[in-house]
């Protein structure tokens, strides 16, 4: 029953949503999913600069993805904007521009469809051998500094105070994110990379007692999607992406029900 | 308990020689204004220096660029060799998504076993709180929580910002009987930040009013006593303090003002 082209998506999905996992903690702690939205969006536009230079589109979207998460940064410094505007504007700019490279190169036949919502029935072996090297470092890099990012996460000054580096941990993260972002970007497209590091995160606060665990909980979390997801778009013929999606989703909103059930009025959760 | 370097040094040598730091001529320059300018300020060990002052008139500025969170933009900060100071920063809300129990939050910056972190409760008065999300801790003990936490390091010097924002008036009073009971045992400096000079006034050595430069300077009674705090915090707010006083007996926690510290050299209104 198990294709080979269906295992290989298994194992792309399953060992994607193991770094999404930890990371949309993050993302999630530190009100980034807007932030990491952008980052996304800003994806095709790396993919139509890496077919304008010939160079491998994973490049091209880790470069301008980490570009548009500099830009962000240097312009909350100086601007007068509020970081959810600039967001705003730089999400829909990049996309806009990616959209329109792509079209000004004829010459070039692009799947945009693919690139929008991921095709992860059409992953290669070197892909998956990609999806973990990068996996090994970026999960290493992150508990090499997660102290100090956490740290920061709660309060940035205490870190600076106590001497854990918060700068160099953000821009870490950043990095991070962006690498993220170019290896999910054909999975998943770039549609829905954040709603595979957000809602296994999410899902994981409600059954996690600590931030350590919370990570583990949402890797384990977006496996499960993956796997449950990808099951439900073979049996139903269903695009496999999006099906995903909706395996987390409703994998969140099973997590809702035991906190229903055992709080009653319990307070709505203000972390958006 | 805690292991307290400082602990083993007398309390009661105030002076220069045991002065944690020192600061001269501290000015913050951002965005085409001064936050604050001129500022004199110095913390000896066994020493509470509580800076007052109202809202923007740079008391946190002066707090983070003491500790080094911010650089000053003029002025000379001294600190004393190896200090090791234990921050509770202003207004610190952790948010929901982040599931961290007490021993979490005390273990954030740095690794510590679970009989330093049971001290460290059990010296700041909620030993029964360990395992507790942050999340369920009232005001108070949120506060006593991250006192903990500064006191973990063995500090040298605490800096504490408002560290009764969110709790109701006694636990206020309770709180800062406990930053003075710190002080006693570990003999340890303390700068601290409020708004409000009532409820400070007992735990206090010395006072610095701040409107983005030193207005005023001294004992708590030689402040209230001070023209510039009466035109800082209006006449009647000092005319409270001083009936506030006298029905107190010195103060809401009931200690008497005369530490050995004196601090009538230093008393002085800037120009």
């Amino acid at each position: 029953m198990l294709d080979d082209f269906f295992s290989r998506a298994l194992i792309a999905g399953v060992g994607l949503a193991l770094i999404t996992g930890p990371l949309g903690c993050f993302v999630v702690w530190r009100r980034m999913a807007y932030f990491g939205a952008t980052m996304a969006h800003s994806a095709l536009l790396g993919a139509a600069l890496a077919l304008f230079l010939r160079i491998e589109p994973m490049s091209g979207v880790f470069l301008v993805a980490t570009l548009v998460a500099g830009a962000l940064m240097l312009l909350e410094r100086i601007g007068g904007l509020s970081s959810d505007t600039l967001l705003g504007i730089l999400a829909h700019a990049a996309l806009a521009i990616g959209l329109v490279a792509v079209a000004a190169m004829p010459w070039v036949r692009v799947d945009l469809m693919g690139f929008l919502f991921g095709d992860i029935l059409a992953v290669s072996r070197t892909d998956i051998a990609i999806i973990f090297a990068s996996g090994v470092v970026i999960l290493g890099l992150l508990a090499w500094s997660w102290r100090s990012l956490l740290a920061a996460t709660v309060n940035e000054e205490l870190a600076r105070a106590e001497g854990l580096g918060p700068t160099r941990a953000r821009v870490l993260f950043m990095l991070l994110l962006a690498t993220v972002i170019a290896i999910a970007m054909k999975l998943v497209g770039i549609l829905l990379i954040t709603a595979l590091l957000i809602i296994p995160a999410a899902t994981a606060r409600r059954l996690a007692g600590g931030p350590e665990a919370m990570a583990v909980v949402a890797s384990l979390v977006g496996a499960v999607a993956v796997v449950l997801g990808l099951g439900g778009s073979l049996t139903l013929d269903t695009p496999s992406g999006p099906s995903i999606v909706m395996a987390a989703f409703l994998l969140f909103l099973a997590s809702l029900l035991p906190m229903a059930w055992r709080r009653g009025s319990a307070p709505p959760d203000a972390g958006s | 308990m805690l292991r307290t370097r400082s602990q083993s040094r007398s309390i009661s040598t105030a002076g220069p020689a045991t002065s944690l730091v020192e600061a001269h001529g501290l000015g913050v320059h951002r965005d085409g204004r001064w936050l604050v300018r001129d500022i004199d300020l110095t913390v000896n060990r066994g020493e509470i220096v509580t800076l007052i002052g109202p809202n923007g008139s740079g008391k946190s500025t002066t707090a983070k660029a003491i500790i080094g969170v911010i650089k000053p933009d003029v002025g000379s900060i001294r600190r004393a060799s190896g200090l090791r100071i234990g921050y509770v920063p202003q207004a610190l809300s952790i948010d929901r998504t982040l599931p961290l129990t007490v021993h979490r939050l005390l273990t954030l910056t740095a690794r510590h076993d679970r009989t330093a972190v049971e001290g460290a409760l059990e010296a700041v008065g909620v030993p029964h709180l360990r395992r507790v999300p942050v999340h369920d801790l009232s005001g108070g003990e949120f506060q006593r929580a991250l006192l903990a936490r500064a006191l973990l390091r063995a500090p040298d010097l605490l800096v504490l910002d408002e560290p009764v924002q969110g709790v109701d008036f006694p636990g206020e009073l309770a709180l800062y009987g406990l930053i003075q009971d710190i002080r006693d045992r570990h003999g340890c400096g303390v700068l601290l930040i409020s708004h409000d000079l009532h409820v400070v006034m007992a735990a206090t050595d010395t006072v610095i009013c701040l409107n983005g430069s030193v207005s005023c300077r001294g004992s708590p009674q030689a402040v209230v006593a001070d023209p510039a705090y009466a035109s800082l915090f209006g006449a009647a707010a000092a005319e409270t303090l001083a009936v506030y006083r006298h029905r107190h007996g010195g103060g809401p926690a009931g200690h008497a003002h005369d530490h050995d510290h004196d601090h009538d050299h230093d008393h002085h209104r800037d120009p």
